[in-house]
């Protein structure tokens, strides 16, 4: 478990003064400049020993990320920094506490990532309904800039650099990275071919790099502890804290910062009051947001929360966005839910997505039911299966994995509903035969 | 790099021959190895949605598309292993989720990307069983004008549409609007596709999303005689393909000829031809004594003409050719009159006669050429609006400007012409200044290192045409290269299919009202320009009037003879760029009429000049007796006499006039009908009206 000494984020709950003089008292914006004086290349190497993976769930080494940009700077060709803060994935609202409470660490890490990959400018996009945010992190950016700390001579540095917060308007894709960038430009948030990388061919054509607001976040005070404090906390490949979020049938939901790895259960039962009626009661948890494969209460009682071991029972830390259900959740209820979500997320442009979400939601939505013939399943299976890595981005994917969960650890279910469907349709007929 | 036919594999080597950036896709087709696709078109940016190229490539864990995808060295593609097998039935499936089984009553049937890839990679059977619960999509059709019929539900949001309009038309009306299965290719707000070059969308879907309205329900693509052809309805030359059966024209596609109009046609060029089939000259017609134009036989109506023609004196025998001329009718009517003793041979348009005149072929040619425009870095319009002229000299100055950074100068109205321009002015004062180099874009001209200047023939028609051409003379040969053996800068852009063949044969260009004083016998070969009316000539003046329409020319002739349209004969045209190409029969004239040539030779004899050709092959003998590159075709002969003009053009005095340079064509309705032919379409006439409508609707 986490000792609050190692907390990066002291002010989730926005217990104390989220602007910047409650900011400087937990120990932002100290000695940035001192930070920026040990160089670009610095920043990213130590990054790199830390092990910081991309918090935004597909867990890319951050300083890995960082160094495909390109390391001269060519006139006329700037370089930027996107935070993506359009958090939109069910279930996830971490970042959302750090725009909200402790919006200094965004801004100072958008200076020092910035730094380190030679951009003078950062966009913030952040999500359309998160307005209350969006506000609190303008009021922060504009207080920086009062107090120097990003502009001209951001902290007395000559590294000029800006920063500008971009509203979305609500669309689920445009939290992917590239769609991002296009619903940035002014366009349809439809996702590019790649490659080219945005790390070559980025926002407006020139080299950006895109990364979740988390990432950014916990820059400074990585690079004021050291790598070796932030590697020090976790399991190998696996380090650092990560702020978790519980939501569903547990009795206390909750954002919670924790160690990488912490064991599933601990997770649940100390910070989230345990899972309403027991963890006997427990059915099944998606462990990273809604785009993951949900596991039945057997594995959730070992596994660990982080990268390799949730990929090592087929699902993933996503964004580390924990939703549990209890045994009163109708768990393809549940699932079909999300294929509706996905379904209607979906950006149209490419063919195994548009036609396919559909598809399966019209699917689902008999399995529920039970209208379905138990070879549906499997044709279910494929047909995730053809959507899955077929598409231009990971919205597919993110489609066929549920799916592909629900299939795996609950076909059983699934096939009784089917037969039930079948007994009580001929009850139904029998009934209506005696009747008549 | 090689292929290797046991595996349906690619293989790049190390030493690799490819082009940095080749796409998987193009790779293998250069060698001849098919990839399915349905977004991918190689004139259009790359879209990678349909998905339907994904290739299994080895060390890589997903299926590539291979319409994105660079070829890289060392890369191992396979093309028809299970996985790339299993990757295209899984797309073919999803496309045909939401597909209607409507291929029966579809037109696209036949030659529908879909099914044919449905036949090639898509699954045998069908998985779909939702039919009985959700069903398939439905998507309400969208009313885009008169050409192009929509029938929305068939479409699989390739987006080669939107593409094209965007990159190719510079036309920013269709785009996508929703999300999900719930995209739709549209205008948004239902309004026209407001383009010249719409027809081409239909060409580009590959389902039965768009399909051609004129044609719908008419013929299946099996049906179908293919008749390779050119167009004559602009000055450009486009490369037809006459679709016809049972002897009726059923629709006109464009040929592929990358010099000339790429793969592309403008929408008269494309959609015109049903004006073939209304106000045709059937029959011989003489005017009678009440003075009506009554049908008789061929042979009362040539001894009527021959009998009229060998009666005037030579010097009173004039004849015009119009617009549509081919060139082998032209050196027959030259003949005739010239065996005569009588060598007024006149054009309808005009050109300026000072300096050098027509006598150098260069001067009155597109000299740069088409695909030239491509390699130009500056371009000065005067006095032209291509977009409407020749919509496909267009299209290739707006490819120059967004992928060579092209920069373009107008002096002429304001025009809209989908790519942004520097507006000098439209007086002809700015023109002379230009000229005299004391205008701020001079220098930015003779600093150019590939610059062109295009002069439009509509400001050749001035008064002033003269010193307007001089002008244009002095800006080209101020450009580094006027006498540059490889870099040519003067260009002039005609209207007419006719006039560079015209003026290649000999013919003076224009007549004017003085000129026509004492002519009492005037032969119009298919001129309909309407510039001439029966109280210019003299009133005993006997006019006889050989072409395919009833239309301008005809009401002012004694003598009608009815000849074939470019679709009718084998004729020779000459294009704006002096690439001289030829029309072929694709069905026959109607009724009595005959090929043009062997009119004027059935005449020559009656008149008793009988001309010494009694075949085409006779007569093209003859045609490169009277210049040599008029037999060879495709082929543009060069013609660079630049400094002779310039030398020539000095010792013009004209001086320019006052009024600004205007154009006739300046917006979409002015397009549709310029000629005898698209006049008597019903189609152009839809499209002219759907413009003014949807003009009204944006106005109000």
């Amino acid at each position: 478990m986490l000792r609050d000494s190692d907390r990066i984020f002291t002010n989730l709950y926005g217990a104390h003064d989220c602007g910047l003089a409650g900011a400087r008292a937990r120990g932002d914006w100290d000695g940035t400049a001192a930070l920026m004086a040990k160089g670009h290349d610095w920043i990213i190497d130590q990054i790199k020993e830390s092990g910081l993976r991309g918090r935004g769930g597909a867990g890319f080494p951050t300083g890995l990320k960082w160094s495909f940009m390109p390391k001269e700077e060519a006139p006329g060709r700037p370089y930027y920094l996107v935070v993506n803060a359009d958090e939109s994935e069910p279930g996830t609202c971490k970042d959302r506490d750090m725009m909200r409470h402790d919006p200094h660490k965004l801004i100072e890490g958008c200076l020092i990532a910035g730094f380190a990959m030679r951009a003078h400018a950062a966009y913030i996009y952040i999500r359309g309904e998160f307005y209350d945010e969006a506000v609190a992190l303008q009021a922060a950016i504009d207080e920086a800039y009062d107090a120097g700390l990003i502009g001209k001579n951001p902290c007395g540095t000559d590294w000029p650099f800006d920063v500008y917060l971009h509203r979305g308007a609500g669309a689920y894709i445009c939290g992917e990275e590239t769609g991002l960038l296009e619903s940035l430009e002014g366009k349809p948030g439809k996702p590019r071919l790649k490659p080219p990388f945005p790390a070559a061919v980025g926002l407006y054509g020139c080299p950006s790099t895109v990364n979740n607001v988390e990432t950014i976040a916990v820059v400074p005070t990585i690079l004021r502890r050291g790598a070796e404090w932030f590697a020090g906390i976790g399991r190998p490949k696996n380090t650092g804290t990560k702020v978790f979020c519980i939501s569903g049938h547990v009795n206390q939901p909750c954002n919670v910062e924790e160690e990488m790895g912490i064991p599933m259960r601990e997770l649940i039962e100390k910070h989230a009051g345990g899972v309403r009626g027991g963890w006997d009661n427990l059915q099944a948890v998606i462990p990273g947001g809604a785009s993951v494969p949900l596991l039945p209460k057997s594995i959730c009682d070992e596994v660990l929360m982080d990268f390799d071991s949730l990929m090592g029972v087929k699902s993933g830390l996503g964004t580390a966005a924990v939703i549990v259900m209890d045994k009163s959740a109708d768990v393809v209820e549940a699932i079909a839910r999300l294929s509706h979500f996905y379904m209607h997320e979906s950006c149209g442009q490419c063919t195994p997505c548009r036609e396919g979400t559909g598809w399966v939601y019209r699917v689902m939505l008999r399995l529920i039911r039970g209208e379905a013939s138990v070879g549906e399943i499997d044709l279910l299976w494929d047909v995730v299966g053809q959507i899955e890595g077929h598409t231009i981005c990971a919205l597919g994917d993110a489609a066929a994995w549920p799916v592909q969960g629900l299939i795996r650890h609950f076909r059983p279910e699934l096939e009784r509903r089917i037969l039930a469907a079948k007994v009580s349709g001929g009850d139904a007929a029998a009934t209506a035969a005696a009747a008549a | 790099m090689s292929l290797l036919h046991k595996w349906r594999c690619l293989l790049t080597t190390g030493e690799s021959l490819w082009i940095q950036g080749t796409t998987i896709l193009q790779a293998c087709a250069t060698l001849g190895i098919d990839i399915p696709h349905y977004c991918y078109h190689d004139r259009l940016s790359i879209a990678g949605n349909c998905r339907m190229c994904l290739v299994e490539v080895e060390k890589m864990p997903k299926p590539q598309a291979a319409c994105a995808m660079p070829v890289m060295p060392g890369m191992r593609v396979k093309t028809f292993s299970e996985a790339t097998r299993k990757a295209r039935e899984g797309v073919m499936e999803f496309l045909l989720v939401n597909h209607p089984l409507d291929c029966p009553i579809c037109d696209q049937a036949g030659e529908c990307d879909l099914q044919d890839q449905s036949m090639a990679h898509g699954s045998d059977k069908s998985r779909f069983v939702d039919m009985d619960y959700g069903g398939k999509r439905a998507v309400e059709d969208k009313n885009i004008g008169p050409l192009v019929k929509t029938i929305m539900t068939r479409c699989i949001h390739c987006t080669r549409c939107i593409r094209f309009g965007n990159e190719v038309a510079g036309v920013e009306d269709l785009g996508t609007t929703g999300r999900g299965e719930h995209m739709q290719v549209g205008t948004y707000i239902e309004k026209m596709f407001h383009s010249e070059l719409s027809g081409n969308v239909i060409d580009l879907c590959p389902v039965g999303a768009l399909t051609s309205k004129p044609y719908a329900f008419t013929a299946r693509p099996w049906e179908l005689r293919r008749t390779e052809s050119v167009d004559v309805l602009d000055a450009v030359g486009s490369n037809i393909v006459v679709n016809t059966r049972s002897g009726e024209i059923m629709r006109i596609l464009p040929a592929l000829n990358e010099d000339v109009n790429e793969e592309w046609i403008s929408d008269k060029t494309r959609f015109a031809y049903d004006g073939l089939k209304t106000q045709r000259l059937t029959a011989p017609m003489v005017k009678d004594s009440a003075g009506k134009l009554q049908q008789c036989s061929w042979e009362d109506a040539l001894t009527e003409a021959g009998r009229k023609l060998t009666e005037t004196s030579p010097d009173g025998v004039a004849a015009i050719a119009g617009p549509l001329a081919d060139v082998e009718s032209l050196v027959v009517l030259k003949d005739l009159l010239n065996s005569l003793g009588c060598e007024n041979v006149f054009t309808s348009n005009a050109f300026p006669s000072s300096g050098p005149g027509t006598d150098l072929r260069s001067s009155y040619l597109l000299n740069t050429s088409i695909s030239g425009i491509e390699e130009a870095d500056l371009l000065l319009l005067v006095g032209t609006n291509p977009r409407y002229e020749a919509p496909l000299v267009n299209t290739r100055i707006r490819k120059s400007y967004i992928h060579n950074d092209l920069k373009v100068a107008l002096i002429g109205p304001k025009l809209d012409l989908t790519y942004e321009y520097q507006h000098l002015g439209d007086s002809a004062a700015v023109l002379a200044q230009v000229a005299s180099g004391k205008h701020p874009f001079s220098k930015e001209f003779s600093g150019a290192a590939n610059p062109m200047v295009i002069v439009g023939s509509d400001v050749l028609q001035r008064t002033d045409a003269d010193a307007i051409y001089s002008a244009v003379v002095s800006i080209a040969s101020s450009g580094a290269k006027l006498a540059d053996k490889d870099w040519k800068t003067l260009n002039v852009l005609h209207r007419a299919a006719s006039q560079v063949g015209a003026l290649d044969v000999g013919y003076k260009a224009g007549i004017t009202k003085e000129g026509l004083k004492g002519i009492k016998f005037l032969y119009l070969l298919g001129e309909d320009s309407g510039e001439l009316s029966r109280e210019d000539l003299p009133p005993d003046c006997f006019v006889v009037y050989q072409g395919h329409h009833g239309d301008r020319g005809a009401y002012l002739a004694d003598v009608v003879l009815p000849g074939a349209a470019y679709t009718e004969k084998n004729g020779t045209y000459v294009n704006t760029e002096g690439r001289v190409q030829q029309t072929r029969v694709a069905v026959t004239p109607p009724g009595m009429a005959r090929e043009d040539w062997k009119i004027l030779r059935a005449l020559s004899e009656i008149a008793g000049y009988t001309l010494p050709y009694d075949e085409l092959t006779e007569l093209k003998e003859r045609l490169s007796e009277v210049a040599p590159h008029l037999i060879r075709y495709d082929n543009i002969e060069p013609a660079n006499f630049f400094s002779l003009t310039e030398k020539l053009m000095k010792s013009t005095k004209a001086s320019l006039g006052a009024g600004p340079l205007n154009v006739n064509l300046q917006s979409l309705e002015d397009f549709y009908m310029t000629d005898s032919i698209s006049r008597a379409s019903q189609t152009m006439a839809r499209c002219v009206a759907a413009v003014k409508a949807d003009k009204a609707k944006n106005t109000s």
